[in-house]
């Protein structure tokens, strides 16, 4: 059965560092959570073309993960990619302009919200079709093996994409080429509107890892500290040549499957959304903060701001970026 | 556009050197792999083995297991291998053995492959080559021996190659790994074990080139892969009769070299478009529109379709004789059209 992890170190040097992770955390997770929230704000006006999968709730994975990542460490990430694309450093002006599909966008406005890439920050795609990053993950860690570089590959997924065959055949491959390629699973608990209890006969998802010879291991995916450590040993020991490893992260979409909210049946309580956002990553990060004397709320508060202005003004960027060309419709179908 | 006049290298004894069509894809890709490090082969027995139909032959011996990989039966894996490891610079060779499998790693292909170069704004390219064997003949049956072309050839971003011969079995696998596009490779099945004169220096062809396998005056004939040979074959037979007709070898379906058809129909006014896939939206179809819109004055007969009629290939060898095209069909076609004017 999967591990649940639970690490906490008495040494004040693991602490020193702690702090500085704690404030990498606090900032990244700000980051997605306002490009977010003023990206459901935009949609909901109607002045984004579209699909939007909102990544708000989920920021203590993508956070947690990517600062154990160098820039030459790879993702595939997913429809909901917008988290994993701000944590991985991709700019907020290219975002944004791609949701508004302008040419200055992160795809020249060719791709939109589910192929939001950045090859200089190793972020190798959102992806629209779901577990189809798993394979490609695969691939990067395969070259980075090949070219003798120790660059390892992190791809994200839901629960409902370990239904597919993709996930499994990309996670036996990577096991049996011992390629170093870190699976983490964000279990936010839906299929879109499917509960996981109606789409699989599992409480654990880690549990999938051992059908493949790979460890696999749970953590709350709200606790951000607690993600990243799982992550730094699973990057470490994929870097060091002991190959894929798998992490469940437990978290929730505060937000509906796609856009801000529902507008068919309740698939959800609102008790159950409610004790959920009762356990926001940001405020159980900011309040541990506090609380140990990490940062101060002053501090905190000044991350918010700071973030703010730089949302908005991304969002001004992308509003007076040109339109693409009709006449380069067919730029890019084919190299050469 | 490649003429009958194409250069073929001569061994140092004046005679031309022959290899079969199987011997002369490995050869290309030995040799592409000499030429650029970057290239690997992954699939199902390539490496250990060497390929179900000695593609990969002897290749372990020279490359070794780090570009040889022998892979699990994964077709969606292998081929999301293939283009995250593209994607990070390297230039894949993914074997799917029998073309029928890319029905499993469709997705791979169309969705990720293809478009990703395009979806991402031109940040990459997926310089993938996916080998494959197709075509029916060996009393294979409906899962191992379709050709399917037109499906790949639909999909934006995708390039398609059908060698004919052993000489365009090397030259246009050297050009697909050499190309930094998405390249299917669909050799031929029945093919592989026929000889054909082969240069032992690597070359490539160019992709979405078509090549006039045959001069004629009467009516063009425009066949894709193992069809080549068929129509070279029907084209003796009607010379005998006094009909010549023109071949065409399109090499790639996807780019598709229309301008050498529009030409040869202009001069023949009459053509006939064979294939082994079933007809029904078959690339015949394509070629047919194209053709009556940039040439319809110069027709004197509707352009002629002949593919497999719209069923499974069938096992038992009476009916899969019934079921691919053949000369005497390719034949038959050509005199249709004479009779029509």
């Amino acid at each position: 059965m999967a591990q649940r992890t639970s690490k906490k170190s008495a040494d004040p040097a693991a602490n020193q560092e702690t702090a500085q992770v704690v404030k990498d955390l606090h900032e990244r997770m700000v980051r997605i959570r306002l490009f977010e929230t003023e990206a459901g704000k935009l949609m909901e006006a109607g002045r984004l073309p579209g699909f939007l999968h909102l990544y708000v709730g989920q920021e203590a994975v993508a956070a947690g993960v990517m600062a154990a990542l160098r820039d030459d460490d790879q993702i595939t990430s997913t429809h909901r990619g917008h988290g994993h694309a701000v944590a991985k450093g991709v700019g907020l002006r290219e975002m944004y302009a791609e949701l508004y599909g302008r040419v200055t966008g992160a795809c020249l406005g060719r791709g939109g919200s589910m192929h939001i890439n950045d090859l200089t920050r190793g972020m190798l795609g959102a992806n629209g079709i779901v577990g189809a990053g798993v394979p490609i993950a695969v691939g990067a860690a395969f070259a980075a093996r090949y070219k003798g570089e120790d660059s390892v590959a992190v791809t994200f997924f839901g629960d409902g994409a370990t239904n597919i065959g993709a996930f499994h055949e990309g996670a036996n491959m990577a096991a049996i080429l011992g390629l170093p390629v870190v699976f983490v699973c964000e279990n936010n608990g839906y299929a879109e509107f499917t509960p996981q209890s109606g789409h699989m006969l599992l409480t654990d998802v880690a549990d999938r890892a051992a059908a493949y010879g790979m460890p696999g291991v749970i953590v709350d995916g709200m606790d951000a500290l607690a993600v990243h450590r799982a992550a730094a040993d699973a990057v470490a020991r994929a870097r060091a040549g002991a190959g894929p490893m798998m992490i469940e992260a437990k978290t929730y979409r505060f937000y509906d499957h796609q856009g801000v909210k529902g507008l068919r049946h309740p698939y959800r309580s609102d008790e159950e959304v409610a004790e959920w956002k009762a356990r926001d990553p940001i405020d159980l990060l900011e309040a541990r903060a506090v609380a140990d004397g990490t940062a101060t709320r002053a501090e905190l508060d000044e991350v918010w701001q700071r973030t703010r202005d730089e949302v908005a003004e991304a969002i001004a960027y992308a509003e007076a970026s040109p339109l693409p060309d009709p006449a380069d419709l067919l730029l890019n179908v084919y190299s050469g | 556009m490649t003429t009958i006049t194409e250069a073929r290298a001569a061994a140092p004894d004046g005679t031309a050197r022959k290899l079969s069509y199987v011997k002369a894809f490995n050869e290309g890709l030995a040799q592409a792999m000499r030429e650029d490090e970057n290239v690997f082969v992954a699939g199902e027995d390539v490496a250990g083995y060497g390929g179900v139909f000695r593609m990969f032959d002897n290749l372990l011996d020279e490359f070794g297991p780090r570009r040889m990989i022998d892979t699990p039966i994964s077709e969606a894996a292998l081929v999301g291998l293939g283009v995250g490891a593209a994607a990070r610079g390297l230039r894949p060779v993914v074997d799917l053995m029998f073309m029928d499998f890319i029905g499993v790693c469709l997705d791979q292909i169309v969705n990720q492959a293809a478009k990703m170069k395009y979806m991402f704004g031109g940040a990459l390219s997926v310089p993938l080559t996916i080998t494959t064997a197709s075509g029916a003949g060996l009393g294979a049956a409906a899962q191992h021996s379709q050709s399917l072309e037109a499906w790949l050839a639909h999909v934006p971003g995708l390039k398609v190659v059908m060698p004919s011969d052993a000489y365009t079995a090397k030259g246009l696998t050297v050009s697909a790994i050499r190309d930094d596009n998405p390249v299917v490779v669909m050799l031929n099945k029945v093919l592989l074990g026929s000889a054909g004169e082969v240069p032992e220096e690597i070359y490539g062809i160019p992709l979405g080139q078509a090549h006039t396998a045959r001069q004629g005056s009467d009516v063009t004939v425009i066949a894709l892969g193992r069809m080549v040979g068929e129509a070279l074959a029907a084209a003796d037979e009607l010379a005998v009769q006094g009909v010549e007709i023109e071949v065409i070898d399109p090499r790639t379906v996807q780019p598709l070299d229309t301008e050498t058809m529009f030409a040869s129909v202009r001069r023949t006014n009459r053509a006939l478009v064979v294939h082994e896939a079933v007809t029904f939206g078959g690339l015949g179809a394509e070629i047919a529109a194209q053709i009556q819109d940039a040439a319809f004055d110069h027709l004197d007969a509707p352009v002629l379709r002949i593919g497999a009629p719209f069923s499974p290939v069938p096992f038992s060898p009476v009916l899969e004789k019934a079921y691919v095209p053949d000369r005497a069909r390719i034949a038959e076609g050509c005199r249709r059209l004479l009779e029509r004017s």
